[in-house]
């Protein structure tokens, strides 16, 4: 405690957390504390917090999607096409005289079930690549490096499209190849921390006494590199619903008569209805909008609390 | 320096050459060859098509050859010829169509490109300057709401509100079908396209530069600069400035991809003729030789800004060339 630039508000910081240096109890208690200071951060940000509960309510509306409506997402009545919003349909119809609130909520299932799973795999596939490629180096690290930035040159979106042509346009195929070709900004930070972390003292400890590669990498290095993908992985989420909409928006993604909240849009894109039916458009591209902002404030706030560097409590 | 470009370009050969393998390997797990696009399966009762004369068929193009062979034979027609077969629609060699739609892209593509950088960059400029200002909120706060829209939302909005609702811009289109046509009249067809992608990448531009600067802003010399004396305003200019800056070269390089991409959805929107619509055109009617050549130019030329991007970072930051 040399640095003579040390403020006050440093030395009261101290006084009410000595540094000690024997271990046992202060660790146990160190957790809870740690646990705090990440709701405390993640908190001082509104928009995360307000962010939370949109998606929150959106999970809901998703989850329970039949009870949210009377109407059945799929069933056709002629009788009532193309009504503006009313009591009885809240956000209008469609020209099949299906209710677009309803369509709205079961679309929500399927556009946030695709995000989760496709973020799912992708972040598999990149955990495992980076985690070889940074933890054994050398030739693993040379040819897992050199075959991500070939698939870093391919715009994602054209071989998303390419792919999605291919195969049979389902929601399953929707999630799988949203998957497969997302994981590279994964890979790469995961084989950055690796690179570094197996050079830790800590590392080197584990190896010295006799620990085998499998639990080293389980238990001392992935724990600590787990951070920064837990944010991407967030920031993916939103990525991969865009995707998802825009799939579907192209007539590639889920097939009528499912709905989803990119299908809906495309249902919509025509200049007529544009201009005299905006409630067929305009519900789901504010729930596309709202949703990915929501998880891209979570995102923010999370890689704020989640960040050891930044020092301000 | 020279040494620096030699190393460059000798790793971007085996991307290349991966580049080149992933398009072939896509093409190969595509179903169905050349012949059933010829003589659709569906139609071979009737055209009268037996098999012998299929089969004569695929041997006169080599399809009954093995794939380590045609593998081959690919790479020799595109690296000595730049043949990548035809398209299936109009009988043209694909490298040729495609060529036809890349000024139309290219345009749209270093319009938008300036537009996201200059604005981006600028806007985080003054985001870092008031750090924490009610500026500098807003500021943020738009750059998530870019973020956060996809671009076939934000163009159906655009088309709605500046073409629709005010009849500001065309709805789509190069340029007029018929009547008068000059550089006035075209940059009055590419602004709604290339604002609606310009602002896509705008905030990535933004937060990027926002954060560099802050780091630097916070740095020793910086620190040093203020100590001596020096006006704010050479403090910026002459310090900060220089050394935070330089990075957003790389993240052009890296803007790429999703701007190609971006291009699909939004040159489909505004009948952009470019390769984006000719993509997603060829993607519908199931033209492979024009996905391949498409993959294969779209990622090359990612490749090459990529490697241009590299080099003008390290001719600008000396350090980089010791790495």
């Amino acid at each position: 405690m040399v640095d003579s630039t040390a403020t006050p508000a440093d030395g009261a910081h101290e006084a009410r957390q000595p540094v000690s240096s024997q271990i046992s109890p202060d660790t146990w208690q160190a957790l809870p504390k740690a646990e705090n200071r990440f709701l405390r951060r993640f908190r001082r940000h509104r928009l995360a917090v307000l962010g939370l509960a949109a998606l929150s309510l959106f999970a809901f509306v998703a989850i329970l999607a039949p009870l949210v409506t009377f109407y059945d997402p799929n069933g056709i009545d002629l009788t009532v096409m193309r009504q503006a919003p009313s009591p009885a349909h809240v956000l209008g119809t469609d020209p099949l005289g299906r209710d677009v609130w309803t369509r709205l909520a079961y679309g929500t299932r399927v556009s946030l079930a695709v995000g989760l799973v496709a973020v799912s795999i992708y972040i598999t596939i990149g955990v495992v690549l980076g985690g070889l490629a940074g933890y054994f180096g050398g030739r693993v690290d040379m040819v897992l490096s050199r075959f991500t930035d070939v698939m870093m040159c391919f715009p994602s979106f054209m071989l998303i499209v390419t792919v999605a042509v291919i195969l049979p346009p389902n929601i399953f195929n929707v999630m799988v190849i949203i998957g497969i070709f997302g994981w590279t900004g994964i890979m790469r930070h995961v084989r950055a921390q690796f690179l570094s972390l197996r050079e830790r003292e800590f590392v080197l400890a584990a190896r010295c006494v006799g620990v085998s590669n499998g639990r080293i990498v389980f238990r001392h290095i992935l724990p600590n590199a787990i951070a920064p993908v837990v944010v991407a992985a967030t920031m993916g989420l939103a990525g991969a619903i865009m995707t998802e909409s825009a799939l579907s928006f192209l007539g590639l993604g889920v097939q009528p008569p499912m709905s989803s909240w990119g299908s809906m849009l495309q249902d919509a894109m025509s200049l007529p209805i544009l201009q005299t039916m905006p409630w067929l458009w305009l519900p789901s591209a504010i729930a596309i909008a709202v949703t990915t902002l929501s998880v891209n404030f979570i995102g923010d706030a999370l890689r704020d609390a989640l960040d050891p560097h930044t020092s301000s409590d | 320096m020279t040494r620096y470009i030699i190393r460059r370009l000798l790793i971007a050969v085996p991307v290349l050459w991966g580049i080149i393998t992933l398009t072939f390997i896509i093409s190969e797990i595509m179903p169905g060859d050349y012949v059933d696009a010829l003589v659709p399966p569906g139609l071979r009762l009737e055209l009268g098509v037996d098999e012998a004369q299929l089969q004569r068929l695929r041997e006169s193009y080599g399809l009954d050859k093995p794939v380590v062979v045609r593998y081959a034979i690919w790479l020799r027609e595109l690296l000595l010829h730049g043949n990548l077969g035809y398209s299936f629609v109009t009988g043209q060699p694909a490298l040729q169509e495609m060529a036809q739609v890349l000024p139309a892209t290219l345009q749209l593509s270093i319009v938008t490109i300036l537009f996201s950088l200059v604005v981006g960059t600028s806007l985080g400029i003054i985001s870092a300057i008031k750090q924490y200002s009610v500026l500098d909120h807003l500021l943020t706060l738009q750059a998530f709401v870019w973020i956060s829209t996809p671009g076939f939302v934000f163009a159906i909005i655009a088309l709605y509100l500046f073409s629709l609702k005010l009849p500001l811009f065309p709805t789509g289109g190069r340029a007029p079908l018929d009547g008068p046509d000059n550089l006035l009249i075209r940059l009055h067809y590419l602004a709604l396209p290339a604002l609606v992608l310009g602002f896509e990448g705008l905030a990535g531009h933004m937060r990027y530069a926002r954060a560099s600067l802050l780091e630097a802003l916070g740095a020793d010399y910086v620190r040093t600069a203020r100590a001596k004396g020096l006006p704010e305003r050479s403090v910026y200019l002459g310090h900060a400035f220089r050394n935070s800056l330089l990075p957003v070269i790389t993240i052009v390089g890296l803007s790429l991809p999703g701007i190609i991409g971006g291009s699909f959805i939004i040159e489909t929107i505004f009948v952009w003729p470019g390769m984006g619509k000719l993509g997603m055109e060829s993607v519908f009617m199931r033209n492979q030789p024009m996905i391949m050549a498409m993959n294969l130019i779209g990622s090359s030329m990612v490749l090459c800004a990529n490697l241009l991007a590299d080099i003008t970072y390290a001719w600008a930051d000396p350090r980089i060339r010791y790495e």
